[in-house]
This record gives C-alpha cells, sequence and structure tokens, in this order.
C-alpha cells in the first residue's frame, strides 16, 4: 500500500492524491530517515547527555564510595590544571600546523601531477600509499623503524650519506623523538595526510574550465597570473573543504599521540589527556567536565565550519 | 613557459612520490629481513631476505595467534559497513529523492555529530557497557563503528542520490513503474558508483579504528589495531617482526585503496568531488 503511493506520486512535485492526508504523506516521507536519525541520537547524542551529568559528579572510580554532587567543582580543577590547559595548546599546534602544512605540500604536488609526465599513474599511485597505512601501523613504524636513534631509517641514512660522500666517521646521530617529539608526531601525521589533501586538490584541478585557461594563455597571461587569478579561486573551496576534514580528524587525534610518544614529552593533546583522566586516573568526574569544555569549544569551531560546507553546499546545488 | 620545460616537473613529482611512499617501502623491505639485518646502521638494504618476521607475526615462537584479532576487526569492520548501508541508503533516499521539509538541516545535523570529540562521549559509553556486560564484545564495538561512519555515509549517498535526473523518475511514475522498478532501474545506476564508495570509506575507518576498540576490547574482541600496539617488546629487536604485522595488517585496506582510487577521492570528499 505504503510503496504504491510513493511509487504513484510524481517525485518532489507535491501533488497529492486526495485520499492521504498530508500529515500521512510527510510521515511517509519521513519514515525512511528515521532509523539512521534515531540510531545516531541514541548512540552519539546520549553519551555526551550523561558526560554532562557525571561533570558535576564528585565520582573517581578509585574512591568509589566518596561519590555526590560535586556543584562547578570539576570545572573549577579543569581551568586551574596546568596539564589541561598545555593540552589544549598542544591539540591547537598539532591541528593547525598538519592541516596548512599537508595541505601546502599537497597543493605543490597535486599542481606536479596536474600536469601530463611519464609515469603519472605510478606516482599517484605511489603518493597514495601513506595514507593508506593504517595509522597505528604508521605511527609504529615511523616510532621504531624511522626515528629510531639507533638504526632508525633516518639515522641509517644520514650515517650512508656520510659514508659515502667521505664526510668522516662521526654522522649526525639525532634522537628526534627526545629532542624534538612535537616535531616527531606532527611529521608523521603531515606524511599521513597530505596524500589526503593532495587527491582532493588533484581532483580541484582536473575540474578547472580548460577554454577559460587556454583562452588566458592565447592573451598572454603568464603562468603565475594563470595561477593566481585562475586556478587559485577555483582551488578555493577544494582547499577548505581539505583543511574542514583534515581538522575534523586530526583535532579528535589519537593514534599517532598514544603510539609515537604515549603523550609524553609535551605531546599529549586533548584526546589522549582526556584519555589517560578516565582511564588511569580515573577520576570520572573531572574527565567529564573537561569532555564538555571540549565539546562547548568543539561547537563554536563546528558552527564556522559548517558555514564552509554550507558554500559548498550552495555551489554543488547551483550547478 | 614551453612545452619542453615541462619534463622537470616530471622528474620532481617521481622525486615527491618515491619519497612519500619511501616509508612504506622500507616497512615491506625490512619485514622481509631478519632481525639482525633491520637493525643496522646504516641499513642493509641487500640483506637476503626471509619469512621469519612474518613466521613470527602468526606466532612461530609466542604461540599466540594474530588471527582472532585479525577476524575481529574483519568482523567488525564488515557488519558495521552493511549496517551503515542499510540505514543511509533510505536516509540519503529521504534527503534528495524525496526530501522532507528543511532537509539540509538534517543533513547538517548529521555532519555536526562528526565534529564532537569522540573521546568526550567514552566514558559513558564505557559504563553503559560495562554495566550491560558488553565490555569486550565485538557486536558493540560494531553498533560503535556504525554510528561513527553514519553521518559520513549519509553525505556521501546523498551527493550520489541527488543526481538522479527528477525527469527520469517522472517519466518513471507517469508510466506506472512500481517503487521497486523505479529504484532498481533509474536510481540503482546513479547509486552504485556511491555504494562502492561509501562501503570503502566506511570499511577502512572502521578497520583503522583505535580507541573505541582500545578502551573498549580485551583479551576476546580485541582488533587488529589494538593487537598492533601489544607487539612491541621491551626486549630483544623487534623491527622486522612488527614491520611484518604493520604490513599484514595494513594490506586490506592498501588492496581496497589502490583498487579504488577514484572511488576513495569520491568517499574522502563526502561526494563533492566526483
Amino acid at each position: 500500500m505504503t510503496a504504491s503511493t510513493l511509487a504513484s506520486a510524481p517525485p518532489r512535485t507535491a501533488t497529492r492524491r486526495p485520499t492521504i492526508s498530508p500529515r500521512r504523506a510527510g510521515w511517509i516521507r519521513r519514515a525512511p530517515l528515521l532509523p539512521a536519525l534515531i540510531f545516531l541520537i541514541i548512540v552519539t547524542q546520549l553519551p555526551f547527555v550523561a558526560t554532562l551529568v557525571i561533570s558535576f559528579l564528585r565520582w573517581n572510580a578509585l574512591d568509589p564510595h566518596d561519590r555526590g554532587w560535586a556543584g562547578f567543582s570539576n570545572y573549577k580543577a579543569v581551568f586551574t590544571d596546568s596539564r589541561l590547559r598545555e593540552s589544549v595548546l598542544t591539540t591547537i599546534i598539532l591541528t593547525v600546523s598538519v592541516v596548512l602544512i599537508s595541505l601546502a605540500i599537497g597543493l605543490g604536488i597535486a599542481l606536479l601531477l596536474d600536469r601530463a609526465f611519464f609515469g603519472r599513474g605510478i606516482v599517484r599511485t605511489l603518493m597514495i600509499a601513506p595514507f593508506l597505512v593504517v595509522p597505528v601501523a604508521a605511527a609504529l613504524l615511523f616510532k621504531h623503524g624511522i626515528y629510531n636513534p639507533v638504526y632508525g631509517l633516518f639515522n641509517g641514512t644520514l650515517t650512508g650519506f656520510w659514508h659515502t660522500f667521505g664526510l668522516g666517521n662521526n654522522p649526525p646521530q639525532p634522537d628526534i623523538l627526545t629532542v624534538h617529539p612535537k616535531i616527531a608526531v606532527e611529521a608523521e601525521l603531515i606524511w599521513q595526510w597530505t596524500p589526503f589533501m593532495m587527491l582532493i586538490l588533484l581532483a580541484g584541478l582536473q575540474s578547472r574550465p580548460g577554454d577559460a585557461i587556454e583562452a588566458a594563455h592565447i592573451d598572454g597571461a603568464s603562468p603565475w597570473q594563470v595561477f593566481r587569478y585562475l586556478t587559485l579561486p577555483h582551488l578555493r573551496q577544494y582547499l577548505e573543504l581539505g583543511g574542514l576534514l583534515g581538522s575534523i580528524y586530526i583535532v579528535q587525534n589519537f593514534d599517532a599521540v598514544f603510539t609515537i610518544t604515549s603523550g609524553g614529552l609535551g605531546t599529549a593533546n586533548l584526546p589522549y589527556t582526556i584519555y589517560q583522566t578516565f582511564f588511569q586516573a580515573h577520576d570520572y568526574g573531572q574527565a567529564s567536565a573537561a569532555g564538555v569544555i571540549v565539546v562547548i569549544a568543539s561547537i563554536i569551531i563546528a558552527t564556522f565550519a559548517l558555514r564552509v560546507v554550507s558554500s559548498l553546499l550552495r555551489n554543488e546545488v547551483k550547478s | 613557459m614551453t612545452r619542453k620545460v615541462w619534463r622537470p616537473w616530471g622528474l620532481f613529482a617521481w622525486l615527491a612520490g618515491i619519497l612519500f611512499a619511501l616509508p612504506v617501502l622500507w616497512m615491506i623491505l625490512t619485514s622481509f629481513h631478519s632481525e639482525s639485518d633491520a637493525a643496522t646502521n646504516p641499513p642493509s638494504l641487500l640483506a637476503p631476505l626471509t619469512l621469519s618476521g612474518y613466521e613470527e607475526f602468526f606466532g612461530a615462537s609466542s604461540g599466540v595467534s594474530p588471527w582472532p584479532p585479525l577476524i575481529n576487526s574483519a568482523s567488525a569492520s564488515i557488519g558495521s559497513t552493511i549496517l551503515v548501508l542499510l540505514l543511509s541508503i533510505p536516509a540519503a533516499y529521504a534527503l534528495s529523492i524525496k526530501p522532507v521539509r528543511k532537509w539540509s538541516d538534517v543533513l547538517f545535523f548529521f555532519l555536526s555529530t562528526k565534529m564532537l570529540p569522540v573521546v568526550a562521549g567514552t566514558l559513558p559509553i564505557y559504563l553503559f557497557a560495562q554495566f550491560s556486560g558488553l565490555l569486550d564484545n565485538i557486536s558493540f564495538l560494531t553498533v560503535l563503528y556504525t554510528s561513527m561512519n553514519l553521518p559520513i555515509a549519509v553525505w556521501l549517498m546523498r551527493s550520489f542520490l541527488a543526481e538522479v535526473p527528477v525527469e527520469m523518475l517522472e517519466a518513471a511514475a507517469l508510466d506506472g513503474a512500481g517503487l521497486i522498478t523505479t529504484l532498481r532501474r533509474v536510481v540503482a545506476p546513479v547509486a552504485m558508483p556511491g555504494i562502492a564508495a561509501t562501503s570503502l570509506i566506511c570499511f577502512i575507518f572502521s578497520w583503522n579504528e583505535l580507541l573505541f576498540a582500545r578502551v573498549l576490547t580485551g583479551v576476546v574482541a580485541g582488533t587488529a589495531p589494538v593487537f598492533l600496539t601489544s607487539f612491541v617488546t621491551s626486549q630483544g629487536l623487534f623491527l622486522a617482526k612488527v614491520c611484518a604485522a604493520a604490513t599484514v595488517i595494513s594490506l586490506p585496506v592498501l588492496a581496497a585503496g589502490f583498487a579504488a582510487q577514484d572511488k576513495l577521492v569520491q568517499g574522502l570528499s563526502l561526494g563533492a568531488v566526483k
């Protein structure tokens, strides 16, 4: 019955059969949406409500008898906790640097790959490889296979280079993980995310209107002028999309920090710090308060981000 | 700039490609070396190849089999991908072909759930699982992976279904075609590439996931990434063994991603790039 009514109503034009009340027709339209919507609200929204409630409780799993109403004291503790303040800063630096640097390198490589040359398909495949290594595996590979001061590839290459070119028997052998732990984590993430940015920007480059660029060339525009006034404006929404999606994922990064430094040496970002407060310090109330603050900050950032996507959506609808 | 000057760009592109692939190639090469050859400085590139790293990964001396975690990962990834498709395709239909009122608000609600930090909801989920006896249960993890990927899938599928030509739907309705026929003849040809891209992305994200798996699983339902984090020993040489493990665990993602490169781009951009 419902199936035949759905099919016989002309799509998108609102001529309904007189036998169906508008209200019922509305519910028929909504019906396919409801399972997904209800499922998502239960699984993703209810936990946040629970987090909000727990954030006002005095609740440490190591001291189960001392449980009760805490008012805003958890929030006070969070704001005065230097560890959490530092991890906010770490999260911002990590996200911004990884997103911007991978966008920049990704753009450069996308511009190279946009040209015809021998073996372009192979180079594209090589470029994608970092993104397809499981993040934990990639983090382990960088920690032990590349950064290890004794046998890692980085220092190994330096030794090989020094020996080959006769630069002496004492090549520099930095212990990157202890000297520059933040750069070590960032470099691994940039390596993994550059292919992502490159793929999105390459798709953007290849959707450029070819005739306009040809016309500009004929009119004597320099390559720089073509890039600045035709390519870059066209790429703007692709840059925004890559930046937005990259930020969503990198702000929440847990795998790299957890695996490479275990949050040590000033690399603990917010996800890692909250994880630690939950599952190692067992202070449920304080960790939940931190979680609530992170959620509020995310909502503020997301409101701006969604505006970016909404402009993308309008463009898509227009075209 | 004349056409002849283009050649050096190809060289730069090759250099960039090799530089980015180098860690992966290094990982694969090391996985075939013996532990002592893997830990030399400078690296011994031409050392004899051996399968001992893989034998160790499959439990030759420890007796710990990697198959349970691999099977757990496969069932959570495939199971959640199927659930995601079952939920997202009807939802995308109601957001594009026969849109509900305010469909774009609903669409943004879906995306906004993706922006909330997962870690902030982890404790209640953990406590709930503990309370209901769902800790260390792969089905529970499957449900969580479904919720993690559902917003992405709804966006992706909607972007594909939005391309179903309205005129053809109207023509099908005028010709008296039923819902099933319309879906099969008009919607499916447009939706199939979308379903493929969605499945690929959902599979990769579930296969890679660490935080939930780490918090919610233990000996029984541990997934491949969790197994990998426990794989590094504090004593002795282990690099070849770790590289072999990393290679095996990345293999499904590498294979799927290389085989469907164009779907990968569509999926990563939530369907904004086709």
